[in-house]
């Protein structure tokens, strides 16, 4: 058994008596007459942020949450139930539960325990440890200082640190059996500037599957990486202190390196995920093999970057993670699988079964998708645009997979006037329809970037970390959402 | 299969010795003050999808948070984890982040004097002790009146019911200990439209504390195909500037913008565009906005707030005038000014409205575009600009044109509150937010 099953099993099972030993016999319990496949998944999870405003540290809070998820599977039918507790009672009650939805059918067997060998992609030692509570605390402090003297505009600073760090095991039916520990942290900066009567916001932030140390080491420009998050809030803010109306209608844009990958996550990912195709509602259903985007995109999740806020080294179902190509020269090659919808479609899992916590059923979820890089040169893009918009950063996105419509919003975008970029424009929010929109990528850059690590996923009520990134790129059409002219 | 046992006012003693020990332990381990909130909720969603079973899923959650002080030093902390030690550990760690926070001056307990004394009996708990197999046939028989309904039902993303019951304790340091057990549930129905190569998706549900007060599942199903179907042959249309009407199931969204506002939280980190805007004419003059927290069965009905005080009615916007802004203690103190029981939000809002319902408000319209839904979050509350993802109806002398997609609707939400026209009688229900639907004079539409 490896180290980190041994340690994780150490401390999620056997305060409540229960050894990995035993687990084939609950799942024996689940795996009865109709049950094609059940899994438990323990969880044990510590969080803590801190928070700074008005100069001074005045939130903290710290949480523990700990539990098991219990889950059965008949053809497409999934019983569910889980509890805080961990013991063999508490296992048996919800077992009992979640295979209620079985009626009849073959007989199941378990299988004996395998795990597959993970590439260890972070560190398993406690991020929250590296740093104590009076260095946190200074660290904001310092950030704050530091960012209220960079320029006399600045209304307000508000700064957060925040830490996760998760300790999981699955088994299943399948013989699955796997453990992981994850960490995860994230900075935080918001900046409020006035000038002339008029305030706008901006904020920046960063972070990944790694310790509270990563803010304190030097990023490209040798600056301390916290002071470049301050530095990149307040410049977007200080852009959008000018910012004129946003134009409105069809016209040219391009696309920002890095965050503004959302447009992928949104346009092309979702869409692809195996639970929406299975069930036939995503506009990309049974799609593959057909072209959905220009030639020039190549599309991948890949789940097993180093250190990346989107990486697992295994997914929620105990399945190693994997670089999965969705979309090839323009073709669609394939869908993002968790275990069930991968049995139901007939393909393998692609290592994306995730979920936000025991108390949640896994589904199929991105991990870090991109887009890889091209030819074109970033400046050459601006300038074969006459008349469009240069996002440079955006807020969020949303998308609606059956009729393919997705939306995001700017938080610093620009005018491209004659093949320049001009005057900054407010935010506004763009729409357009996923396989069309990328079907009018044009040019794509050399400039391949991946975000800074904040991005989380909503689906269904089910938040997870995810990143994005993309190189520079244009879309020959699409519409802008402002007011002006 | 084993019926949703019931948690209801029997788990209330309990929870309340619980946020007594938790109170204790804190003042043992040293705290000065302390607040704390223990809950415990159970729960059974069952999704079924083209007449099969899809999930059924059984919840039960427990846990506390606590917030404790040390003088004028705060730290929270909270777990799912129960038992003496969990209580133990969880004030030490709520204890250790409070030594290290900075002493800020507003931070601290409500004064005891402003304690809620008498909780209001607010008929909240109507506990459904409905079995899985009888959930499940409530949302087939919905989704099956949603493929009967209409040949181009061809789909569907599935229909769900959920019942949930659950009990919360609040008590502080200053002698407040208040709780009560509430219920909530609901049906909802996910259904797919196909026709000449579209695909349209929509959905319809009801919600409700008591079970029995749900609407026919069928005529949910009914009302979902209906509208996907009437999605069918979208287009943009040319980008121009028209009327727009929210319809009322969107519009409570346009007076939570609204209420984020003029919240304290976002007022005194100088981030809302109505900060100062106290006593301003923002709306026109015939528009009120009332909190009614002691609404029987409302779905955002409270006798206490988050910080234990008593919760009260009151307008926010009288005469179209902005008369108070949504204070907890800890902001009225950022900003000067008396809490107005409003920490953790706004409990039960009601829209004033004519008596003109959708159809009547077409015809006021005449030309522009009806809104039935709205995308992304482009909304920037430092400065009031709006812009977001639409889809919904165009509309000529009155009528409906054919259905929109891929448009945006942007505007400043100042200018959007002086230009609503009218506000219909046609109340959303579901919502803590009670609005008809609202007619906006003028508003940039971006599409082809």
């Amino acid at each position: 058994m490896s180290d980190m099953l041994l340690s994780v099993s150490e401390h999620l099972l056997a305060p409540g008596g229960l050894s990995i030993e035993q687990l084939p016999s609950v799942l024996g319990d689940l795996a009865g007459p109709g049950i094609d496949a059940a899994d438990l998944y323990f969880q044990s999870q510590v969080s803590e942020t801190w928070a700074l405003e008005d100069g001074i540290v005045k939130e903290g809070s710290f949480n523990l949450d700990q539990g098991v998820g219990v889950r059965a599977q008949s053809g497409e039918k999934t019983g569910f139930a889980y509890s805080n507790m961990i013991s063999a009672d508490a296992l048996r009650q919800a077992a009992q539960a979640a295979r209620s939805i079985a009626r009849a059918g073959q007989s199941g067997r378990v299988q004996a325990f395998s795990s597959p060998l993970l590439t260890p992609l972070y560190a398993p030692n406690n991020p929250l440890d590296v740093l104590d509570r009076a260095e946190k605390v200074e660290l904001l402090k310092r950030i704050d200082v530091a960012t209220r003297a960079l320029d006399p505009r600045i209304k307000q600073v508000s700064v957060s640190l925040a830490g996760v760090w998760d300790r999981v095991l699955v088994a299943a039916v399948d013989g699955s059996l796997g453990a992981d520990i994850r960490p995860l942290v994230r900075f935080n900066v918001s900046v409020i500037v006035e000038q002339n009567g008029r305030r706008e916001r901006g904020g920046h932030g960063g972070g990944g599957r790694t310790d509270y140390r990563y803010f304190l080491e030097r990023d490209e420009r040798g600056e301390e990486r916290a002071m470049g998050y301050a530095r990149e809030a307040l410049r977007q803010a200080l852009v959008n202190l000018d910012a004129i109306a946003a134009p409105a209608g069809s016209m040219p844009v391009v696309m920002g390196a890095g965050w503004s990958g959302v447009l992928l996550h949104e346009a092309v990912g979702h869409g692809l995920e195996g639970d929406f195709n299975r069930k036939g509602s995503s506009a990309y259903s049974g799609r593959i093999g057909e072209r959905v985007a220009s030639s020039l995109c190549t599309i991948v999740d890949d789940g097993t970057l180093a250190g990346r806020r989107g990486s697992l080294s295994m997914d929620d179902e105990g399945i190693g993670t994997q670089c999965t190509t969705l979309i090839e020269n323009g073709v669609l090659k394939g869908y993002i699988q968790d275990k069930l919808n991968a049995r139901l479609m007939g393909v393998a899992p692609t290592g994306n079964g995730r979920r936000e916590s025991y108390a949640h059923l896994p589904m199929p979820r991105m991990t870090n998708t991109y887009m890889l890089a091209g030819q074109s040169d970033p400046e050459e893009i601006i300038r074969s645009v006459k008349k469009g918009i240069y996002c440079a950063n955006l807020g969020g996105g949303q998308v609606d997979i059956t009729s393919g419509k997705f939306v995001f919003s700017t938080s610093e975008a620009y005018l491209i006037e004659d093949g320049k970029i001009t005057a900054p424009v407010k935010g506004a929010t763009l729409i357009g329809n996923g396989p069309e929109a990328m079907s009018r990528v044009s040019m794509v850059g050399n400039d391949l970037a991946l975000d800074s690590g904040v991005g989380t996923c909503g689906k269904d009520g089910q938040s997870v970390p995810v990143g994005v990134g993309q190189p520079t790129l244009k879309i020959d059409a699409i519409t802008v959402g402002g007011t002006g002219a | 299969m084993s019926e949703v046992q019931v948690i209801g006012p029997q788990a209330l003693p309990a929870l309340q010795q619980q946020v007594e020990a938790v109170l204790a332990e804190a003042a043992r381990q040293g705290a000065s003050a302390c607040e704390v909130a223990v809950s415990l909720g159970q729960g059974l969603s069952a999704s079924v999808r083209q007449g099969e079973v899809e999930t059924v899923e059984f919840n039960r959650d427990q846990g506390f948070g606590i917030t404790l002080y040390v003088g004028q030093r705060k730290g929270s902390a909270s777990t799912s984890a129960t038992g003496e030690a969990a209580i133990r550990e969880t004030v030490a760690a709520a204890l250790a982040i409070a030594r290290h926070a900075s002493e800020d001056e507003s931070a601290g307990l409500a004064d005891a004097a402003l304690m809620a004394r008498e909780l209001p009996e607010l008929d909240l708990y109507h506990p459904w002790t409905i079995s899985p197999e009888q959930a499940i046939e409530l949302a087939l028989e919905s989704e099956a009146a949603a493929f009967a309904s209409d040949a181009r039902i061809k789909n569907a993303d599935g229909s769900s019911l959920n019942t949930h019951q659950g009990c919360r304790v609040y008590g502080n340091s200053q002698g407040f200990v208040g709780g009560y057990a509430s219920t909530r549930h609901s049906l909802s129905c996910v259904m797919i439209a196909e026709d000449g190569g579209q695909m349209q998706r929509d959905y319809w549900y009801d919600v409700s504390r008591q079970g029995e007060l749900l609407a026919d599942p069928a005529s949910i199903g009914r009302r979902a195909a209906e509208r996907a179907v009437s999605r069918l042959g979208s287009r943009p249309v040319p980008t121009c500037e028209v009327p727009v009407l929210f319809a009322a199931e969107l519009a409570g969204g346009l007076f939570g913008h609204f209420l984020a506002a003029i919240s304290g939280g976002n007022l005194y980190r100088h981030s809302s565009f109505l900060e100062g805007a106290l006593g301003e004419q923002l709306f026109p003059s015939w528009l009120t906005l009332d909190e009614r927290p002691h609404l029987p069965r409302g779905l955002g009905s409270a006798s206490f707030d988050g910080d234990g005080l008593a919760t009260y009615a009151k307008p926010f916007v009288a005469g179209g005038e902005l008369v108070s802004y949504v204070l907890g203690t800890y902001s009225g103190r950022k900003l000067g000014m008396p809490s107005t029981a409003n920490s953790g939000g706004v409990h039960n809002l009601f829209v004033s409205h004519g008596s003109e319902d959708q159809q009547a408000l077409l015809k006021r319209m005449g030309r522009g575009l009806l809104v039935t839904e709205l995308m992304g979050q482009g909304l920037n509350l430092v400065t009031g600009d709006y812009s977001r993802g639409a889809a919904g109806f165009w509309v000529e002398n009155g009528e409906l044109q054919f259905p929109v997609q891929e448009v945006t609707i942007a505007g400043n939400l100042r200018d959007m509150f002086k230009q609503i026209v009218a506000v219909g009688s046609d109340l959303e229900l579901r919502s803590n937010i009670r609005s008809g639907s609202v007619l906006i004079e003028r508003m940039t539409v971006a599409g082809s």
